[in-house]
This record gives structure tokens, C-alpha cells and sequence, in this order.
């Protein structure tokens, strides 16, 4: 009778250990990827082939997603401007919200589902075909050879992918509103460049999606290298990459915003 | 794959990269690459800014020569000073005056020079001495209501 009233109490503490256990390993494991990372910087074409999987293959998705928002972005911001006159400020509100919230973080969640659900699924089977352990026998660093490299190819993926990102999201505006539509293309531009400034909005939008970057990698790896080494448990790391980084991709977002804007 | 096919992939990669950061630069943020651009600054005291911001533009005859580059309140005489840097191309004269203005109705503000008519030219770090403050809408509605007011009393008092 006790037992069954205490059940509950027993499952919250567990899961409450549980949480603070990973949290207290994801932080060592990020320690220990920055001390490994000399050998990322001394061999770097391991880092470049890592950008090429996470990065370059990213780069159509990034740009056919990057349009459509700006396409979108482009007509109800149109149906909305045009109401109180101003459908000239499209080129600013596109650019703007582009810049600022929508470009980092849709490219950042496209990023962890795209790149950073493949990283965890690769070194979860790694894991569970142990060939980290043998890595380990092999008096190679595991977190050197494998973790580093991917880590730090998210990094520096992350902005480029944000900054195209935003590019196709403005051309997409752009064909929207001026090509489909028939506002001034002068004044959409124009008002774009009056209200963008080059520090508030762009070079805080690229640290914005460095951050991201360092949280949607930093989560793909841990998850993959905490991976329990089954077919179930890499499955089931894939599918916690994906909705931890989106969660903390957008809680990110907020404390970033309240600090930058 | 080979080695210099992901290289060359990464290599494009890098390149659309900053291809698209410098396209967010100068044609979204329009940094002209002017950079050293000399300036000096001037100063002006103000009764009351409204609603002037830093990095307003200063225009002489609806030319922007400048931007305010800061404000802040006085606290020996209580006036809005406010700083300009002025593009060194243009010289003002020394009894230049400086009023607050208002782009359109509702629209931005910013400030107005006037050349003056002395020789001598304001050099940096003077102050603008002739100065007109904003208007503000809200104390220009208070002013016609209360003449308005004041006006039909009058009329009340006359059979």
C-alpha cells in the first residue's frame, strides 16, 4: 500500500536525477570537446569534411525554405501595410524580421533537424558497433576524432547557412512584392537600407546563429555519444536531438533577444 | 567521396557564405564603405528635443551634412544638449542657427541648419548658439484650445 503511494515520489526524484545527471554530463562533455580540440585545428580537413555533411548538404533546403518565408513574409506583409498606407515599408519589415528572429531561428531548426538528427544517429551507431571503443583500444580520442570536428563543423556552418538564409528570404520578398505585386522597387530597397543597421540587426543576428550553432551540435553530439547502444536507443537519441534543440533553440532566442535588442 | 571534391564543395560553400554577408552588408544595411569618414562635432542647446533621437540626420536645406551623435541633459542650465557631427566637407558660419523639425506630420525628427551671414566659420567643438526648440504637438493643441476658449469668453461677454 505504501509502495503504490510512494510510486509517483520514486518516478519524479528519478527523473529529477536523470535530468540533472545529463545536464551535469553535457556540460563536462562540452568541456571535454573544447580541450580536444587541437587536433580539429591541426588536421582540419576533418572539420572540413564535416562541414560538407552538415553544411553544403544543408545549402537547398536552407534555400528553397529561405524563399518561401521571405515569399510569405512579402504578402502578408503586404495585406497588412497596404491597410494604413504604407505597403513602401515592406522592404524593412521583410528585412527586419528576417534578420532578426526569422533567419537564425528557422535556419537553426531546419539546421537540428536536418543536420544535427544525422550527426546524433551516426555516432549512436558508432556507439552501438562500438567502434568508439575500439577508437578508445586504438589509443584514439574519441571525443577528438569524432565529437570535435562535427562540433565545431556546426559552428561554423550555422551562420553561413543563416546569412543565405536571409539573402533568399529578402529575394523572396522581393519577387513578391515588386515582381508579383508592382510595389517601387526603389523604395523597397531604400526603406530597407534606411532602417537596417549593420550592428543591431545583422552582426547581432550572426552571433545570434553562432549560438545557435554551438547548442544544436553541442546537443547532437552529447545525445549520440549518451546513446543507449541499441536500435531503439539511437532512434530514440534522434528523436530527443531534434525536439531538445528546438526547445532550446527558441528559449535561447528569447534570452538572446532580451540581451541584444 | 575524394578529398577535393568535398574541399571544392566547402570551398563554394564558403564562398556563397560570404557572398551572402556581404550582400546583407551593402545592399541591406547599406554600409558604404566610406569608412574614416571625417567629421567634426558641434553642439546645441535645446529648451526641449521632442522627440529627436541619436543618429537623427542634421540637413541643411534638406541636404542630410551630419547626424546627431548624442544627447543629454545639461544639468548646470537644464537644456537638452545635443552633440552633431558634422561632415567636414561643410563649413557653417558662426551664427548658424539650428531648429528641431519634423518630417512631415508625424514623421521623424530631425535637425535644421540655416547658414548665417558672419565671415568666420564654426570650428569643432563650437557650440550653435541660435536654437529653436521642437514643436510639440500636444502643447500646440493645449495652446489652441485654451485661445480657443479664451476666445469664445470674449464672445460670451459681448452682446
Amino acid at each position: 500500500m505504501l509502495d503504490t503511494l510512494l510510486t509517483p515520489f520514486i518516478r519524479l526524484g528519478h527523473w529529477v536525477i536523470e535530468a540533472i545527471r545529463r545536464l551535469g554530463f553535457i556540460s563536462r562533455f562540452f568541456l571535454a570537446i573544447l580541450m580536444n580540440s587541437a587536433q580539429s585545428l591541426t588536421r582540419f580537413h576533418l572539420v572540413i569534411r564535416e562541414i560538407y555533411f552538415a553544411g553544403v548538404l544543408s545549402l537547398i533546403i536552407i534555400i528553397v525554405s529561405g524563399l518561401f518565408v521571405g515569399m510569405v513574409l512579402g504578402l502578408q506583409g503586404y495585406t497588412t501595410l497596404v491597410r494604413f498606407g504604407s505597403a513602401d515599408a515592406l522592404g524593412a519589415l521583410v528585412a527586419l524580421s528576417l534578420l532578426r528572429e526569422l533567419g537564425p531561428v528557422l535556419a537553426a531548426l531546419l539546421f537540428a533537424s536536418r543536420s544535427g538528427s544525422a550527426m546524433t544517429a551516426e555516432i549512436g551507431l558508432m556507439k552501438a558497433t562500438e567502434q568508439l571503443d575500439a577508437m578508445n583500444v586504438m589509443a584514439v580520442n574519441p571525443i577528438a576524432r569524432v565529437v570535435a570536428p562535427r562540433f565545431w563543423a556546426g559552428v561554423l556552418s550555422m551562420p553561413v547557412l543563416a546569412a543565405l538564409f536571409n539573402v533568399m528570404g529578402i529575394l523572396g520578398g522581393y519577387y513578391v512584392g515588386v515582381i508579383l505585386i508592382g510595389l517601387d522597387g526603389g523604395s523597397y530597397w531604400s526603406q530597407m537600407q534606411a532602417n537596417v543597421d549593420l550592428h543591431v540587426d545583422v552582426v547581432n543576428g550572426m552571433i545570434k546563429s553562432l549560438f545557435f550553432g554551438a547548442a544544436v551540435t553541442l546537443i547532437a553530439v552529447f545525445e549520440g555519444f549518451d546513446a543507449t547502444p541499441t536500435a531503439a536507443g539511437v532512434s530514440a537519441a534522434t528523436t530527443r536531438t531534434v525536439v531538445t534543440s528546438a526547445l532550446v533553440i527558441l528559449a535561447l532566442d528569447f534570452v538572446l533577444t532580451a540581451f541584444m535588442f | 567521396m575524394k578529398r577535393t571534391t568535398i574541399d571544392l564543395w566547402v570551398g563554394i560553400f564558403v564562398a556563397i557564405g560570404l557572398a551572402a554577408v556581404t550582400f546583407l552588408s551593402l545592399r541591406v544595411a547599406n554600409l558604404t564603405p566610406q569608412g574614416a569618414d571625417k567629421t567634426y562635432t558641434l553642439y546645441a542647446e535645446f529648451d526641449n528635443i521632442g522627440g529627436l533621437k541619436v543618429k537623427a540626420p542634421v540637413k541643411a536645406s534638406g541636404v542630410v551634412v551630419g547626424r546627431v551623435t548624442g544627447i543629454a541633459l545639461d544639468t548646470k542650465n537644464y537644456l537638452a544638449r545635443v552633440n552633431v557631427a558634422i561632415d567636414s566637407q561643410y563649413a557653417f558660419s558662426r551664427d548658424t542657427s539650428a531648429e528641431i523639425l519634423t518630417a512631415g506630420l508625424l514623421g521623424e525628427q530631425y535637425i535644421g541648419l540655416v547658414q548665417g551671414g558672419d565671415e568666420e566659420d564654426l570650428k569643432p567643438g563650437d557650440r550653435i548658439a541660435i536654437t529653436s526648440s521642437a514643436m510639440v504637438l500636444e502643447q500646440l493643441i493645449g495652446k489652441f484650445m485654451t485661445s480657443f476658449a479664451e476666445g469664445s469668453g470674449q464672445d460670451s461677454k459681448q452682446p
